[in-house]
């Protein structure tokens, strides 16, 4: 410890500032607090000390199970529109279509314009009345929530798709006799499965914890339960809380790491 | 008949016709599915608020609509909601601006960066439900930091005047993404400031306040205005925390949305058009303005 206070005295420039500790310090404080703060209420759910009963009892609810299911149908089905959308169009549009790139690009940042709430508002007016009925069916929902992510995904599906040599792979296919299917998913697809990880998990953070359009559109999806939840209960929604920040982080690691990956990959 | 007594390079023109037609189909068909879905669930959505805003009951073209919008129950959800977006904007740009600059500034060891900028990447997520949950069991009635300076300072917040589910818990938890939103937009362009316009500020002898006021804020304003708009409409658009958080009893424009969605609350299906019309304005406005900022600012890090 001596030393290190020594040697920390003599490069003076080589310590941390004050400043920063202090500020970092208190973001710490704000940050951990509600975390801890949670965590502990999650523990207070069983009678006679700290436990995990709380959990228990949200793991054993039937409503869980099946809203969670409902969720992750629903994360999984716009992940699928996600990418069926963006793949082609992205894809043509560096090879062929260059000039509707812009239009594309703008499109997909449309959703951070519209609000969830404003979108639903938009889907209901549209489609709760003949000819086009479309209410009653829980795809407008994962339609909806595709729109949500499209952002995401576009951004993610474009990113990975940057660094490859598409022009060459499709006529080096052609020259040897495969269709451009066949090249796509022998090669194309291939290479950027760690983008289209990285995207669908970013999908799965967002569609999991999404209450706006499943409350609007009426669906017993894992956000309004939670909401429901929250209501009525007292320990459970920490519990509930717990378990889906760490969904949460396990989902947006995979989407930084992969993310991340595929950055690298781009730079060399 | 005609056809058949056509010349035949008539013909021949048609049939190449015929094949550009073919080639633009599949010039185009991978795009096809992306601008069908586009349109059908975000477009038409979109369009059918926009037009209904500008129509009367009756169907005829009005601006009657966003006159009515003054009305005072829509007009002080108008406040509120820019109040507190406004407010956990500046906040949270501030906050975030100090705790980025520290980050790259502060010579602190790498991990810190590294965790604090993972950290920033799961909280700007965390927004909704479960972080509302959080905040109730933190700040709650019966929340641990409320328990815990009743029993070691015997201070009651709530008598105090604090409570969790208003406008200033609110924002307490709208912080909790707007901070680290502001730490992952305004990194790059800290990351950007060179070490060299320091080193000739200080050789040119410029005090360290005038070198922030003169050089570094100047060049860091639109990149932070730019974010700060982002942080806005961010704050703006948000439903799900503040529904979990005040059971819809804060009087929020989405909240009213939401209200008029479920019942017809303003009894009058066009004036809803006109609140959700009149906040893609707000939003529409802030995102241009915000990408036109951030594109000023990238001519100085070429």
């Amino acid at each position: 410890m001596m030393q290190n206070k020594d040697s920390m005295r003599q490069s003076h420039d080589k310590g941390p500032k004050l400043s920063a500790v202090v500020v970092l310090t208190i973001a710490a404080f704000f940050f951990a607090l509600p975390l801890i703060s949670v965590f502990i209420f999650s523990l207070h759910g069983s009678k006679g000390g700290p436990g995990f009963s709380a959990y228990a009892r949200i793991l054993k609810d039937s409503r869980f199970i099946s809203s969670f299911g409902f969720s992750m149908a629903n994360a999984l089905g716009a992940a699928l529109i996600g990418f069926g959308i963006t793949l082609p169009a992205a894809m043509h549009t560096r090879l062929r279509l260059k000039r509707l790139k812009p239009l594309i690009e703008t499109i997909t940042n449309l959703p951070f314009t519209v609000p969830a709430i404003v979108l639903a508002f938009g889907l209901i007016r549209l489609y709760s009345t003949p000819p086009f009925l479309f209410t009653p069916s829980p795809l407008l929902l994962t339609a909806g929530s595709a729109v949500i992510c499209l952002p995401y995904v576009y951004r993610a599906v474009d990113a990975g798709l940057a660094p490859l040599p598409l022009a060459a792979w499709f006529e080096a296919g052609q020259s040897m006799g495969a269709s451009a299917t066949e090249v796509f998913f022998s090669v194309v697809l291939p290479n950027i499965k760690t983008a289209l990880i990285s995207a669908a998990s970013l999908v799965f953070a967002v569609v999991m914890g999404e209450l706006t359009l499943a409350v609007m559109l009426a669906w017993p999806a894992f956000g309004p339960y939670m909401a429901l939840v929250g209501r009525d209960l007292a320990y459970e929604p920490a519990a509930l809380a717990v378990l889906s920040f760490a969904m949460t982080w396990v989902s947006v690691a995979v989407f930084h790491a992969t993310g991340s990956r595929n950055e690298k990959k781009r730079r060399t | 008949m005609q056809a058949l007594s056509r010349p035949a390079w008539a013909r021949e023109r048609n049939e190449k016709r015929f094949a550009a037609g073919r080639e633009a189909l599949r010039l185009y068909f991978p795009v096809v599915p992306f601008f069908i879905f586009a349109i059908a669930f975000l477009i038409a959505p979109a369009a059918v608020i926009l037009g209904g805003a500008f129509l009367s009951r009756g169907g005829d073209f009005t601006f009657a609509n966003f006159v009515r919008l003054g009305a005072p129950k829509i007009r002080s959800a108008y406040r509120v909601t820019i109040e507190l977006s406004a407010s956990t904007a500046a906040i949270g740009c501030a906050a975030g601006f100090l705790i980025a600059w520290q980050l790259e500034n502060g010579r602190l060891p790498p991990w810190c960066k590294k965790a604090a900028v993972s950290f920033s990447g799961v909280a700007s997520n965390f927004a909704g439900v479960p972080l509302a949950f959080a905040f109730i069991a933190t700040l709650g009635r019966t929340g641990i930091v409320t328990r815990f300076l009743q029993s070691a300072f015997s201070r009651d917040l709530y008598d105090s005047g604090f409570s969790l589910y208003s406008f200033r818990g609110l924002v307490l938890a709208y912080l909790y993404f707007q901070i680290p939103l502001m730490i992952m937009v305004i990194l790059p362009a800290i990351e950007s400031v060179k070490k060299e316009w320091r080193e000739a500020a200080k050789s040119l002898s410029v005090s360290s306040l005038d070198y922030w006021f003169g050089v570094l804020l100047p060049i860091l304003a639109p990149p932070i205005a730019a974010s700060f708009l982002l942080l806005f409409g961010n704050a703006f658009g948000a439903y799900a925390t503040a529904y979990a958080l005040t059971g819809g009893m804060l009087n929020l424009v989405t909240i009213v949305i939401g209200s008029q969605i479920r019942g017809d609350v303003l009894h009058d299906p066009n004036l809803g058009y006109a609140l959700a019309a009149g906040m893609v304005f707000i939003m529409a406005a802030t995102s241009f303005l915000s990408i036109s900022l951030s594109r000023r600012f990238s001519r100085w890090t070429q």
